[in-house]
């Protein structure tokens, strides 16, 4: 069987509506929780505010660890945005995917490479602009020539491979997740022996879906920050 | 049927020719949205109130610490006072003590003196008194001699005789004692 994709060309672009969807879906889903948990904000937090530091605080120290908070701070904002974007991303597609007309409507945005690959070459691209911006532009095209001038090839490949690795390494975890469980769902459909024989790997599935989903959107995070921090940080 | 194709959607993948152009216009929207919302409707007051209850903290302990400090001054205070206290007390048993001392041999050297001055005037009225009943026994010694000589000797003696014979028993009397 082969899945369309509702393609929608507008303006001369081309819209897969289920990724908007998805995408929009995830976007309120990361805004609604982020919101409802800083509603009633207090000197003494509880509950869903005290989870909410402990993220913000588990950022603060991704960002600890690869470079100063004096030029990480300014990076808070987006790692925390980041992982429960790429979080809730990675746990949609997880408990159902819905077809329609063979079109493929729910599933993850991030199994989709051009939604990693978006996130990724933006990340890329942040670190290139703060690097210009927080160094000068001669200190920063001066790393490419470290530590030996012929090592700039090189350092223009790695550009290009971060940008790649960082958004195929989500998209692929995802998606191989993603094909998993729909294989286990098909056998599951084949009866009552396809029941019995599938609906363990399934559950234990699932769960290690949400270990890798929440393990790949701290790599991502993680690999955010180390990238901002070589072209930010002055030690490298 | 419906099931196998519901499930297998996702395995297949959406296959589309081409990039998506527009899909990563509006993940790129979409993200630098949700970020700039984020940051307006919930770090930012997250945030807020993190380094509000920082201060705050550091505040408290700053003011426990002066409390403190200050708690130990007065103690340290409350202990000299007490010292002192305790000095004083002790200066003024001490001169109590001394007061008394002296007080005490005072009134000790004034009864001496007062006693020595009774048992003194004592003596003189015994002396006075001692003499007066010598010169009154004498005078009726005297007497009651001459009564007693003068009935003895009434018809042997004149009376000048006898008194000449008296006297001279007196003055023996008085140079033998």
């Amino acid at each position: 069987m082969h899945h369309e994709a509702p393609i929608y060309t507008f303006l001369g672009l081309d819209f897969n509506l289920a990724n908007v969807l998805m995408i929009t879906v995830a976007s309120a889903i990361v805004f609604l929780i982020a919101v409802l948990s800083t509603r009633k904000l207090a000197m003494n937090p509880t509950g869903i505010q005290n989870f909410m530091e402990w993220i913000m605080d588990f950022i603060k120290g991704i960002i600890n660890s690869t470079m100063d908070w004096k030029d990480g701070g300014r990076f808070h904002v987006l790692g925390i945005t980041l992982i429960m974007y790429v979080f809730v991303s990675n746990m949609l597609g997880l408990p159902f995917s819905i077809v329609i007309d063979n079109e493929l409507w729910w599933k993850s945005p991030t199994a989709d490479p051009v939604v990693t690959l978006t996130l990724a070459t933006m990340v890329v691209a942040l670190s290139h602009y703060y690097g210009v911006k927080l160094k000068g532009t001669a200190a920063y095209g001066k790393e490419f020539f470290k530590p030996f001038w012929f090592m700039f090839p090189i350092k223009i490949i790695e550009e290009f491979a971060n940008t790649l690795t960082l958004g195929l390494r989500l998209y692929g975890n995802i998606y191989a997740g993603e094909i998993l469980l729909s294989l286990l769902a098909a056998s599951l459909a084949t009866g009552v022996g396809g029941h019995l024989a599938a609906i363990v790997p399934m559950l234990a599935w699932q769960g290690f879906s949400i270990f890798v989903g929440a393990i790949q959107a701290f790599i991502f995070t993680m690999l955010t920050m180390v990238y901002l921090a070589h072209k930010v940080s002055n030690d490298h | 049927m419906l099931t196998s194709s519901l499930v297998l959607g996702a395995a297949e993948g959406a296959s589309h020719n081409g990039i998506n152009g527009g899909d990563i216009l509006f993940q790129l929207v979409m993200f630098l949205v949700l970020l700039a919302l984020l940051k307006k409707f919930a770090w930012g007051p997250l945030m807020g109130i993190m380094k509000q209850r920082e201060e705050h903290i550091a505040g408290e302990i700053k003011g426990a610490e002066q409390s403190r400090a200050e708690a130990q001054k007065n103690l340290e205070e409350q202990r000299e006072l007490l010292k002192q206290a305790r000095q004083e007390a002790q200066v003024l048993i001490e001169n109590a003590k001394k007061q008394g001392d002296v007080q005490r041999d005072e009134i000790i050297a004034l009864a001496r003196t007062e006693s020595d001055r009774i048992k003194q005037s004592a003596k003189q009225e015994i002396e006075t008194q001692k003499e007066q009943a010598v010169t009154a026994i004498r005078e009726q010694v005297a007497s009651l001699s001459v009564l007693i000589a003068s009935k003895v000797i009434e018809k042997e003696l004149s009376a000048a005789d006898q008194e000449k014979l008296i006297n001279e028993y007196i003055i023996e009397a008085g140079e033998k004692r």
